[in-house]
């Protein structure tokens, strides 16, 4: 995979997840009790051998960059390679409404042209799963397409609402690309994954430039899919997509199935996050955990059933919280009952509260907020 | 080089041959504690908070899973170009090779590491101890006071006093009289082998003593005796707060089980003084419906089926259902089978304990210590 680099392309649709997007972008709302959501597109390169890595920004990237700092905690603060973060050079909004995200690539192009890999694996971040990319790499060159989407057959398509289908002919080229309407039971889901030489991207975005025709990336590569010979290669593991509120309490709640949580954090391929450094969880005596997810340094006294602990989170006695996810650095006031709640990180809740949602639209309360 | 104003030493080549087989084939220093640590994380990680980013390590006994760990500093921030963490094992040169003697003959041989910095004072720590400490204010005290030696000192019990050298000082604390493990004290203040020196004095010191036929190598028989009889200015610093040596079986448990106390005066939650360690990375553990655990500490990756009180799990440890474990230490990757129960006991890295087995009692005193030959040396 030394010949292969790694674009993270983080402008990605957040109309549907707007609680948890107000202060950052998709890629680094927290996850699965001490991840962010992009960590696992991070994992999935390093753990393939990607090593050369570009990460796409758009506007919110302050807690992005926090989060990567010099990418020491994926082994990516190298010397040679490493990982190199694009910030949209100026005013986002601007560019948004006039050229979407290809005129950010067209002004990083030169970084595509000087790194020496001939390849290039271009991603999404909210899309969670485990993959080896070695493996549809080499599907690639021996396939001798042009461009390879990874994909997965689905059977429950409404989870993936709205995002992109593939149609193909039984060996598996692809004919053409559509919605997922929900409709439909079974669908060949794009993952939002490809496989190209880097010159024929370079190429892409420079004629999207040109023609003036294509706002996005993705837009331009559609538009010229016709032209090339494309090919899929199915995925067959764990995967969530977390473009929605809903889906983002789902794919967490997902962790506590332990054949889940397994596969996704295989011991062979792990994913990796920026260490905190906190001690050990502490559970009191008056503690009561049952299936639940919990990262460290905590301190519980409370009851907490079928939920997501993230770390440092302070729990006081008395206190009930059930099918929850509650983000690092919150702390639930004495005698306080949760019921499908999302805490994001630094929410402080006074004691004897008592709040609840549902499981299909789940109460959030916003970073900081004192209840 | 850039000039440092203080170098610290730690001495980390003791074997701890009271801790048993945990001390088979890993130094004292790299054993484990409270439930993600390693002993050495304590003094390297008050290294770091105090602001001394000058740090050598002087390695000796089987110093594997200690040079692994330490690395080039990372987890500690230590990793820098001016200064940082450097291990100092034993060395050949051109007059021969040879092992460190004792502890003033491990900083002697070392003497050419300190020289590069050209330090004012040099701060000699031991692998050995669970303590948070700034040991700035040591260093403004020992200025303060216009000293040539300063010793941290702890107010032990007085019924203890035997078990450590204790420091007989005037009222301002000056020192004038060592006892090492007096039957009747004249004091209970205990040195907790945390020495600040200044070097031009220490250095001629450690020349000196290489000469002297009858010397032990060592800083508590040979150097601070000597500096004393002559008449150098020693003062003791009181130091307050927690502070245990974890050398045997039962200290070793103890400590771990101080860190349950609510009110433990180690503080080990508190974010102004974080301990440092190198991080197993794994996902958040998992508590399942069968699970009860109390009164205890719990790491990443643990799987906990079973019911666990009163205990520290370090990280991946395995408990399966109708397992019981109390008032133990389950040190990395340990396995706990279905229906086995565990008293009292420290079991060792990457031991298994097979199912409906029982170790341990809950009625002796004694800690059970479980070991095995993988000792995961490179957790």
């Amino acid at each position: 995979m030394k010949n292969c680099l790694g674009i993270i392309n983080l402008s990605e649709l957040e109309s549907n997840i707007q609680e948890l997007t107000k202060v950052r972008p998709i890629a680094s709302i927290p996850f699965a009790g001490r991840y962010r959501i992009i960590d696992f597109t991070l994992s999935n390169f390093v753990n393939s051998g990607i090593n050369n890595v570009a990460v796409f920004t758009q506007n919110k990237f302050r807690s992005l960059v926090d989060h990567i700092e010099s990418g020491k905690s994926w082994d990516l603060d190298r010397k040679i390679t490493g990982i190199t973060v694009f910030n949209p050079a100026f005013n986002y909004n601007k560019i948004v409404q006039r050229y979407g995200d290809i005129e950010h690539f067209y002004q990083s192009l030169n970084w595509l042209k000087y790194a020496s890999e001939e390849y290039v694996f271009i991603s999404r971040s909210y899309m969670i799963c485990n993959i080896d990319i070695s493996k549809a790499y080499d599907y690639h060159i021996k396939s001798g397409k042009d461009i390879t989407i990874i994909n997965k057959n689905i059977e429950n398509s409404e989870k993936f609402y709205d995002l992109d289908t593939l149609n193909t002919d039984p060996s598996g080229n692809l004919i053409s690309i559509g919605k997922n309407t929900g409709k439909e039971k079974e669908i060949k889901l794009s993952m939002e994954m490809y496989i190209m030489r880097k010159s024929l991207l370079i190429k892409i975005i420079e004629n999207a430039v040109e023609n003036g025709d294509s706002n996005y990336l993705k837009q331009a590569l559609f538009k010229e899919l016709n032209n090339y010979s494309v090919t899929t290669y199915d995925y067959s593991g764990y995967l969530a997509c977390i473009n929605s509120s809903k889906n983002y309490y789902d794919a967490n709640m997902d962790m506590l199935d332990h054949d889940i949580y397994q596969q996704l954090f295989s011991t062979e391929r792990p994913i990796l996050t920026k260490v905190k450094d906190e001690p050990s969880t502490i559970y009191r005596e008056t503690s009561d955990v049952k299936n639940s997810l919990v990262a460290n340094g905590c301190d519980i006294k409370g009851t907490v059933k079928n939920s997501i602990i993230f770390r440092d989170v302070k729990i006081d006695e008395g206190v009930t919280i059930e099918d929850s996810i509650i983000m690092q650095r919150t702390h639930v006031g004495a005698n306080s009952s949760l019921k499908n709640v999302i805490l994001d990180k630094y929410v402080n809740i006074s004691k004897e509260s008592r709040l609840s949602g549902d499981k299909k639209v789940p109460y959030i309360v916003s970073k900081g907020i004192e209840l | 080089m850039i000039k440092k104003e203080i170098v610290a030493l730690i001495l980390a080549g003791g074997q701890g041959s009271r801790l048993k087989g945990l001390t088979t084939n890993l130094a004292k220093p790299a054993v484990p504690f409270g439930g993600k640590y390693r002993i050495i994380d304590f003094p390297i990680s008050n290294c770091s908070n105090s602001g001394i980013d000058t740090v050598g390590i002087l390695t000796q006994y089987q110093p594997l899973a200690l040079n692994a760990h330490i690395g080039i500093g990372k987890p500690w921030d230590l990793d820098r170009t001016q200064g940082g963490v450097k291990v100092l094992p034993p060395y050949m040169s051109q007059e021969g090779g040879r092992w460190f003697k004792g502890t003033s003959n491990a900083i002697y041989e070392n003497i050419h590491f300190v020289d590069t910095y050209d330090p004012e004072y040099v701060l000699i720590l031991s692998g050995d101890h669970i303590y948070k400490m700034d040991y700035m204010k040591m260093l403004d005290y020992h200025k303060e006071k216009n000293a040539e030696v300063t010793l941290g000192v702890i107010e032990v019990p007085w019924e203890d006093t035997n078990r450590f050298g204790i420091l007989n000082t005037t009222d301002d604390l000056k020192i004038y009289e060592f006892d090492e493990k007096p039957e009747n004290a004249k004091n209970n203040l205990a040195s907790m082998g945390i020495y600040i020196f200044n070097w031009k004095k220490l250095k001629a010191y450690l020349i000196a003593d290489q000469e002297n036929p009858d010397t032990n190598y060592d800083f508590g028989k040979d150097i601070l005796p000597k500096m004393l009889a002559n008449g150098n200015d020693m003062y003791a610093y009181p130091f307050k707060g927690y502070w245990r040596d974890v050398g045997t079986i039962q200290s070793l448990w103890e400590g771990n089980m101080e860190m349950l106390d609510e009110d433990s005066e180690l503080k080990i939650h508190d974010e102004s003084w974080k301990i440092y360690s190198r991080n197993a990375n794994l996902p958040p553990h998992i508590l399942t419906n069968n699970a009860t655990v109390k009164t205890s500490m719990v790491n990443e990756g643990c799987y906990i089926d079973g019911e666990v009180e009163k205990s520290i799990l370090f990280p991946n440890v395995k408990i399966g259902k109708n397992a019981k474990v109390i008032q133990s230490v389950l040190m990395p990757n340990v396995v706990i089978e279905d229906g086995a129960t565990v008293y009292k006991s420290i079991i060792a890295t990457n031991s298994v304990i097979k199912k409906d087995s029982v170790i341990g009692d809950e009625s002796l005193d004694e800690i059970t210590l479980v070991t095995n030959e993988d000792h995961g040396l490179l957790e």
